[in-house]
């Protein structure tokens, strides 16, 4: 593109778009999308900040629930909407792994969106069955790889946190377990309870009330540093599985197209959401934490996807894994 | 006496002025959303979530479940006047209440409805404030080798579901199967008959399929010849059950309320089967089994009782397990979380008020609901009275608006057209909807169930009769099919026997 032609779509943009960022942008409700069923973990991090952000944004934004393919309808409901800062959709780590995962997506994640920052990212802990043998991770690591062709491995199903999770354990540990595809972590947590299953490595969000009761056992968690909420739990990296660091994080995109000011004052108004106390407070009960103000911006976010994109496409493809 | 103290201080919290209040409103919007056809709990629970943040969590807990069970009893109204089922459940209640409304019957149809709900409902609240914790030992025990069996055990029930031809009940079941397994397989990921519709990767919208086979097919029935309908509303004696009536409920009434209960505690899908297996019951022990289809009493009152024990006891996973058994249920443990309770195992010993004040406002709520509903009996089947071409068009637009509601797929509402075609052409075949839509529902848990035992097996089949509660499934089922096909050869003597009576 040369740079007349930039210069051409940027003022083209600026005009489109000009009523939409009039001082008094918003003016109206907004809709945030979000591409999972109402009630699950991402929906429920929504909820949370969606909140907060009304109170500052001083219009209320309705979270609409576009379940279904993995997270790409509503993405792709959203790619396609008005770029007039009224549409936003809050989505996670699947933004970057569908890119890989679904070879024909209806849009194409790098050039349909606008950044406005990343929400949270939440641990991931390897967990088993309450009654699973090995007392602590690096037992746990000998007795896997011994026992690997006799271990069942429980995930949500394909582009699921699980399976991701499930995935990098796997390559990790060189420790090919019998995977065991769920419906969602409902019931793949309900068949680890009653020991159906042996190993699930899940978010904190689905494990962390589980572990204190303890009626499942956690191993490991894939943090570079140690949880505050188990600090009992060792990183796997402190037994050396460098490559076991990863998080499901979560960002707000808006449509490509919208406004730079827009955008800005989305970011702004997450900031400030990300510091409520009562936020935090939800977060750390859930076992994460709010993004800090550095990585609620546009310029975070659009690093985080890229360089997702490019970590999770390799992953993806050895295990030979697709979602269509 | 852990369990009256715990129970008193349940009613303690539940029975404050402004909780009251909000289990009356809970059970209230509920009916309301549950007579509109179409619109589920999920989404009205979707959309009132921002409104319960400022309450009490639990006051905002005991209204968002007053909505769901006043969902389950208003979705049976809009199944006996219109057969327009929104839920697997009620689809049952629309084969036996539909055909109860058309003779004139339909203030019985909802009267029983109402008393066996509520019934069903009291006895399943106190099971779940007495037996939670060992009733969800027992359901962890079911892993995907005792879903199959049960699975199996539901489709044999299905033939019974059939009024009519046993070889045409069959040929329905298929076609459901064949619809469910629409959508993403699980295990590969690959696309399954989505013609390459995205919008089809989560299969096909069960409100949709239903709306479609019984209600715009019904409307489409109709519009092809008023002077059934004008039966329907002319013929209007009496609005309450008689006291034959009354004798003759109470056996459904009781046994449905055992089989709800006892298939509510299983999370992976046990609930759905609870009208189902009941009306089979019931039409097995009936004397009269032919009047089935036609306008059983016992057809409603059995199903409607299960339903709604089932409803109530699908909240012991959720509140000793902390994982949702529905979608409602998933919505409000986000409810939950957002007020900062987080669900799991320690929720009743860490939040004794919040878990037995829930419990103590579900017995209130249907005791609420079954006071608002009798007197309200008149009023729907007034609704019944209101000119077809006034009504017809609000039920159209009813159910549109309701379908789209649930996921914003504007895709459902194409399925909701075609179902209804297909629907028509079914009913001019004389092929039941019924049957269909049991098939559409279990086939993909089915599926889902014997591919997992295979994978924790190692492909060894023999885990479906090694494993004692799949392998008492299926001897159950077997018994099922033999009860089943054994009136078909006795017919045959009877029919023998009857001639020479005459």
């Amino acid at each position: 593109m040369t740079l007349s032609k930039l210069m051409a779509g940027l003022f083209a943009a600026t005009i489109l778009t000009a009523p939409a960022f009039a001082q008094g942008y918003p003016e109206r409700q907004i809709t945030m999308v979000v591409p999972f069923s109402a009630g699950g973990p991402t929906d429920t991090v929504a909820r949370l900040v969606a909140e907060r952000m009304s109170a500052d944004l001083g219009q209320q934004i309705v979270v609409q629930n576009v379940g279904g393919a993995g997270g790409t309808l509503g993405a792709g409901q959203v790619a396609k909407a008005e770029p007039d800062g009224y549409t936003v959709l809050l989505h996670h780590i699947g933004m970057a792994t569908s890119a890989t995962l679904y070879r024909n997506l209806a849009y194409d994640t790098l050039n349909a969106f606008e950044y406005v920052g990343l929400v949270t990212e939440v641990p991931m802990v390897v967990t088993a069955r309450a009654d699973f043998e090995p007392a602590d991770f690096p037992a746990f690591v000998d007795y896997v790889k011994a026992n690997a062709d006799s271990l069942t491995l429980a995930n949500a199903g394909i582009g699921a946190a699980s399976h991701l999770c499930g995935m990098l354990l796997m390559q990790a540990l060189e420790a090919p377990l019998v995977t065991v595809p769920y419906k969602g972590t409902g019931p793949a947590m309900t068949d680890l309870l009653g020991g159906q299953v042996d190993i699930m490595c899940d978010q904190t969000t689905n494990t962390t009330q589980q572990i204190k009761a303890g009626t499942i056992k956690a191993y490991a968690v894939t943090t570079p540093e140690r949880l505050p909420l188990f600090p009992d739990l060792p990183t796997a990296a402190e037994s050396g599985f460098e490559a076991m660091q990863f998080g499901i994080w979560h960002g707000i995109y808006t449509p490509k197209g919208t406004a730079p000011e827009v955008n800005q004052r989305l970011s702004q108004s997450l900031q400030k959401a990300l510091a409520d106390e009562g936020v935090a407070k939800a977060m750390a009960d859930l076992g994460t934490a709010p993004s800090s103000a550095q990585d609620a911006t546009p310029e975070a976010l659009k690093a985080k996807l890229e360089a997702e994109i490019a970590r999770w496409k390799p992953v993806i493809e050895a295990a030979g894994v697709y979602a269509d | 006496m852990d369990l009256l103290s715990n129970l008193a201080m349940g009613f303690g919290v539940a029975s404050s002025l402004a909780n009251l209040a909000f289990c009356l409103i809970g059970v209230l919007l509920g009916t309301l959303i549950g007579v509109l056809p179409g619109i589920g709990a999920t989404a009205t629970i979707a959309m009132l979530l921002p409104i319960t943040f400022q309450l009490e969590p639990v006051s905002s807990l005991i209204m968002l479940a007053g909505i769901y069970y006043g969902a389950q009893y208003g979705g049976s109204t809009t199944a006996i006047l219109i057969n327009m089922p929104g839920e697997s459940s009620s689809a049952v209640t629309a084969i036996d209440g539909y055909q109860m409304a058309r003779q004139g019957r339909a203030g019985t149809a909802l009267a029983v409805a109402a008393l066996g709900s509520f019934f069903a409902g009291s006895v399943a609240t106190f099971l779940v404030a007495i037996f939670a914790p060992p009733l969800t030992a027992i359901a962890l025990q079911f892993g995907a080798a005792e879903y199959f069996s049960l699975m199996v055990m539901g489709l044999v029930m299905s033939v019974a579901l059939a009024h009519g031809s046993v070889l045409k009940a069959l040929a329905m079941v298929v076609l459901g199967l064949l619809l469910g397994m629409v959508g993403t397989d699980v295990y590969t990921g690959a696309p399954r008959f989505t013609m390459g519709m995205t919008q089809f990767a989560d299969g096909l919208n069960f409100v949709a399929v239903a709306v479609g086979v019984f209600g715009i097919a019904e409307i489409l029935r109709n519009l092809e010849d008023e002077h059934d309908r004008q039966v329907m509303t002319k013929n209007i004696t009496r609005l309450f059950p008689s006291r034959e009536e009354f004798r003759q409920m109470i056996g459904p009434v009781l046994r449905g309320t055992g089989v709800g209960s006892v298939l509510g505690i299983l999370p992976g899908g046990g609930a759905i089967l609870a009208a189902f297996a009941s009306y089979t019951v019931e039409k097995k022990l009936s004397k009269h089994p032919e009047e089935f289809g036609k306008g059983a009493l016992a057809g409603v009152a059995g199903p409607e009782s299960a339903n709604n024990a089932g409803a109530q006891t699908s909240f012991i996973p959720l509140l000793t397990l902390g994982i949702p058994a529905n979608p409602v249920m998933a919505l409000m443990i986000g409810a939950m979380i957002i007020q900062g309770i987080v669900p799991g195992p320690n929720v009743v010993s860490e939040q004794p008020q919040l878990f037995w004040g829930i419990i103590a406002s579900m017995w209130i709520g249907n005791l609420m609901l079954v006071v608002l509903n009798l007197p309200l009996i008149g009023l729907w089947v007034k609704l019944l009275t209101v000119p077809y071409f006034v009504l017809f068009p609000i039920i159209m637009a009813m159910c549109s608006i309701g379908v789209y509601s649930v996921n914003s797929n504007p895709y459902d509402l194409f399925a909701v057209a075609f179902f209804g075609l297909l629907g028509y052409v079914m009913s001019k075949l004389r092929c039941e909807p019924a049957p269909l839509l049991l098939g559409f529902v279990l086939g993909p848990l089915l599926e889902e169930n014997l591919r997992r035992a295979m994978i924790l097996s190692r492909g060894d089949p023999t885990t479906f009769v090694t494993r004692p509660i799949s392998a008492g499934l299926l001897v159950l089922s077997l018994a099922i099919l033999v009860l089943v096909f054994l009136p078909q050869i006795r017919k045959r003597r009877d029919e023998v026997f009857t001639e020479s009576d005459a």
